[in-house]
């Protein structure tokens, strides 16, 4: 136990101490901030960016139909011919030119509208143009059958389906929003965490490996207890450097947005059109259903999955650090730690999301590799908590299995030099 | 019992490869024990095994009469072939931390630490990183690492590898000392001077069988042809052979010499004793050099292994 302590408050000094782990540690923060504020920055000068778009119809009759916006004014050159419209607006630099040729029929229109740009234009503009010439043709189209559109508008009811789960509270619809946001989220970190830290493990049982410190300590310790001080102190390390990111990163995100006045509402996905009376209720929906969301459940469930899912890949980590000699070597044994990583996430994201209970989400959640990643996604979308803790058990136990055969191909692998081992070989050292 | 080591029929194996077969060895108290093996013979093995970093398939090990267990790693250090220390760490608080693993309290081994390090004139080192240090000055810290626990066992796999002369003196020197201090030795080498120069007790191994083992000196009575190194001075050569060769067998060699003498080993048949020799030498000339042949350990070591090929 003494040793143990000692092996895990060496590691942790280790990794403290270590320049890259310093730097890191404080320019993350920094410039994690930095490309907020970019981010807010950009999305409010993109949003200042007004387009200019000349209409030139054979027709004469759409351009009234395309009143000018905030974002886009549209100017009537119909009376100019085609080309020297075109060569007009490339020397004014305007967005682009749309043309409606001559022509009766609606349906030969819906085909016939042109747009032309210098710059290719962005997907959400052209579904945007899209939209209100098809409202505009079907609307003539309408008139042209002798239907009275306003008639139409009138009778056109608005649907804003009320969701309540069975506890009588009510939920907005973006409420699987929020819960895909809590639950990516966790995953995602947990991923995050696992691939950084488990790589230190990692590199330190190389380090030991190339320095031939390895026999000396390991004639002093068990190997099982140096791999898991090992596995514990860098883990204590990660905790020190998160620990040190969310309290850097919040006063550091507080004093630039106080002190430059950015708003970071801004940037938010809801757009300002968006905002009408009834989504500042909206938006309480929201804060409601995250406070409604089972977050001690989730904290707790976070909590023992990073623990759990660290252990069990960082002794993978561990091993495949014993059996090879150098950093370039461990690219042949990543492929299991790295795809079942990325199932868990392609799960998490597709599965998940489209069908949190379904046979795919649950049968991954109780999978021990990936189970860390998809259980936490699942969470915040209601599992029973027979589910989570038959998942967590079946995660401990192939904890003791995976840290028992890693410690084997450990306390093998650390006293071989000189030779590549193949799967083949790190079998025959679990048995020896 | 006066061993401080004993080992009994130890045996391991790797899938098929046998690294030690039924390895018996008794190493008694206060000896400098030498184990001799070409590479790959299973020193390594048989060391790891008393270091418990490999466990035995089968056998028993004794260290200082109890059935070797997890506590008595305290009483051994472990000078490793392969050996090193934590380049980014500073010397002393690395030294520390080994000690510490060994089952020192920190300020008893500062105390050891402050006392070796004025023994080896290294006081200023405490604060630098291994890697700002020479390769021999870390071989100076490796070897305090091994013996600052003070232990009953000291074992040194190729102890010499590695270390530049004036630091294997010093080394050298500084095992006769710990040796005479209380501390058993035992050498694990397939360099053959440092046996002859330092070891009581040996033991051959090749291929993972004991050839032999015991008192090296004991070992060379056995080994020794009962012939001897001449030098004579002789009026005719021819005819002295020929009455030589009545008696005795010989045959010429070589060694360095101020005279101009005849060079010959002569080996005693049993009737005789090495006075007949010497009596029929002086009544025929006049004689400069007159030594036994004691056969070398590398002599034993390659003529041992030679038999058993």
């Amino acid at each position: 136990m003494r040793n143990l302590k000692l092996i895990i408050l060496r590691e942790y000094l280790a990794r403290v101490r270590n320049k890259t782990f310093v730097i890191m540690t404080f320019l993350s923060p920094i410039i994690m901030v930095c490309m907020i504020v970019l981010v807010a920055y950009l999305s409010n000068l993109n949003s200042d960016d007004s387009k200019i778009i000349a209409i030139h119809d054979e027709n004469n009759t759409f351009y009234k139909e395309f009143p000018s916006t905030d974002n886009i004014t549209y100017l009537d050159y119909s009376s100019l011919p085609i080309e020297v419209a075109l060569d007009s607006i490339e020397k004014k630099d305007y967005y682009g030119l749309l043309f409606f040729p001559k022509s009766e029929d609606n349906q030969y229109l819906s085909n016939h509208v042109e747009f032309f740009a210098n710059k290719a234009p962005g997907i959400s503009f052209i579904s945007d143009i899209e939209g209100k010439i098809s409202t505009v043709l079907t609307n003539k189209e309408l008139q042209q059958r002798g239907v009275d559109v306003n008639e139409i508008n009138n009778s056109k009811t608005n649907v804003n389906l009320q969701i309540e789960n069975f506890s009588g509270e009510e939920t907005s619809k973006l409420s699987n929003y929020v819960k895909m946001f809590f639950g990516g989220a966790a995953g995602y970190l947990l991923m995050m965490f696992i691939i950084i830290y488990g790589n230190m493990v990692m590199r330190s049982v190389i380090e030991e490996k190339t320095n031939r410190i390895i026999e000396v300590i390991i004639s002093s310790v068990k190997p099982m207890q140096l791999m898991i001080g090992k596995i514990l102190g860098t883990s204590f390390a990660g905790i020190t450097q998160f620990a040190i990111w969310i309290f850097f990163g919040g006063i550091l995100l507080f004093t630039v947005t106080t002190v430059f006045g950015i708003d970071l509402q801004a940037s938010a996905p809801v757009s300002p059109t968006q905002m009408d009376a009834g989504s500042q209720e909206e938006i309480q929906k929201i804060i409601l259903d995250i406070l409604n969301l089972p977050l001690a459940k989730l904290i707790f469930c976070f909590l023992i999955y990073f623990i759990g899912g660290y252990f069990l890949y960082s002794s993978v980590y561990a091993a495949i650090g014993a059996a090879v000699d150098n950093e370039t070597d461990t690219q042949q044994f990543m492929f299991p730690i790295i795809v079942p990583l990325m199932l868990g996430i392609y799960v998490g994201f597709f599965s998940v999301i489209s069908d949190p209970h379904g046979v795919v989400s649950t049968v991954f959640s109780y999978i021990p590799l990936t189970s860390p990643v998809v259980m936490l996604m699942r969470i915040p979308f209601g599992v029973a908590w027979w589910e989570i803790l038959l998942s967590m058990a079946i995660l401990v136990l192939s904890i003791f299995v995976l840290v028992w055969v890693a410690a084997k191909i450990y306390r093998v692998g650390i006293l071989m030099y000189g030779k590549k081992p193949t799967y083949k070989e790190l079998y025959r050292w679990m048995k020896y | 019992m006066n061993n401080l080591l004993v080992a009994e029929n130890v045996s391991k194996k790797y899938g098929d490869f046998t690294a030690l077969n039924q390895l018996s060895i008794e190493v008694p108290k206060q000896s400098i024990f030498g184990i001799l093996g070409p590479n790959g013979a299973g020193k390594t093995t048989f060391i790891r095994i008393i270091n418990q970093i490999t466990m035995p398939d089968t056998g028993k090990v004794w260290l200082d009469n109890e059935p070797l267990q997890a506590h008595h790693i305290q009483y051994i250090g472990y000078l490793p072939e392969e050996r090193g220390l934590y380049k980014s760490m500073k010397v002393g608080e690395q030294v520390l931390y080994l000690a510490q693993l060994k089952g020192l309290s920190k300020a008893e081994a500062k105390k050891r630490l402050k006392f070796w390090f004025e023994r080896l004139e290294i006081g200023d080192w405490w604060n630098k990183k291994i890697q700002e240090l020479s390769k021999g000055m870390a071989q100076k810290i490796q070897f305090i690492v091994t013996v600052l626990h003070r232990p009953k066992l000291l074992i040194f796999d190729e102890p010499f590898s590695g270390f530049d002369p004036v630091n294997a003196n010093l080394i050298r020197d500084e095992i006769l000392k710990l040796r005479d201090e209380g501390a058993t030795i035992l050498f694990s080498t397939h360099r053959m001077e440092s046996v002859e120069e330092l070891c009581d007790y040996m033991a051959l191994i090749h291929k993972s069988n004991k050839l032999l083992d015991g008192k090296v000196s004991t070992i060379k009575k056995q080994f020794k042809s009962n012939t001897y190194e001449v030098g004579i001075e002789v009026g005719e050569a021819a005819v002295f052979k020929n009455l030589l060769q009545e008696k005795f067998q010989f045959e010429e060699t070589f060694f360095h010499s101020i005279h101009h003498d005849l060079q010959l080993n002569i080996k005693i048949k049993e009737a005789h004793t090495q006075n007949d020799l010497l009596q029929f030498l002086m009544a025929h000339g006049r004689i400069n050099h007159f030594k036994e042949v004691i056969p070398s350990v590398s002599d034993i070591f390659i003529k041992t292994i030679t038999s058993h090929a």
